[in-house]
């Protein structure tokens, strides 16, 4: 079981909730049980095979799942994941 | 929505424009949602774009956590993003189409110099997008 906390631009997917407690021994599947929670924001974290989608960042703790098993890094009750979108622009 | 800004959060994002000129400048701005999105404070936090920062900004996962957290101990909503446009106009990029996020306002300061030239605000719609909000107390601040 982990939290995950939502960022705000979907917390509308999420009722407004900040933070979701999931179901899951790994990132992976607690970002499944999410989805299956709330399934209007499938599309926004995943593509069309299930993976992460390229904008967006998963954290857990202050570290980036990529730097450590990616999504198939284990959680413990108390581990709490972090959404992140990618945030970036520019004039040209 | 309509947007109105602080003295102080417009303030801070022009002062931000000035400094950074001639690369972009960017930050997080957050207060209260009703019928209208009242702007409260501003903060900058670093271009981490590695390269050229005239023409490109980017914000670090680790600082957007921070504005998150800094969302909840102010006890206001993360509304949105602002950026400046040194030498080009206030108006969104392809670029910035590309990574803007629903729900978020994109307050965009056009800089020249030592001078703001314009500062407007656009948000995406439903058709994905960027349509631009109406900034209030604009014209007795700027």
């Amino acid at each position: 079981m982990a939290k995950i906390i939502i960022p705000t631009p979907l917390r509308k997917f999420t009722s407004n909730e900040a933070s979701i407690e999931t179901q899951g021994g790994t990132v992976g599947e607690a970002i499944l049980d999410l989805t299956q929670q709330f399934p209007d924001l499938k599309q926004n974290i995943l593509d069309e095979e299930g993976n992460l989608r390229n904008f967006v960042r998963i954290y857990l703790g202050d570290e980036d799942i990529k730097v450590l098993e990616d999504t198939h890094t284990f959680v413990e009750n108390d581990s709490v994941i972090s959404i992140i979108p990618a945030i970036a622009g520019g004039s040209k | 929505m309509e947007l109105s800004l602080t003295k102080e959060a417009l303030e801070v994002m022009h002062q931000d424009a000035l400094e950074s000129f001639p690369n972009e400048c960017c930050g997080f701005f957050y207060g209260h949602d009703g019928e209208f999105r009242n702007v409260e404070v501003a903060i900058p936090v670093n271009n981490s774009k590695h390269g050229d920062q005239r023409r490109r900004f980017e914000i670090s996962p680790l600082d957007y956590m921070k504005a998150e957290q800094k969302a909840l101990e102010l006890g206001l909503t993360l509304q949105g993003i602002y950026h400046s446009h040194p030498l080009h106009p206030a108006i969104p990029s392809v670029h910035d189409l590309k990574q803007a996020l629903p729900f978020f306002s994109y307050v965009i300061v056009s800089v020249k110099e030592q001078r703001i030239e314009d500062t407007r605000s656009w948000i995406l719609n439903e058709q994905g997008e960027f349509q631009e909000e109406t900034l209030n107390n604009l014209t007795t601040i700027k």
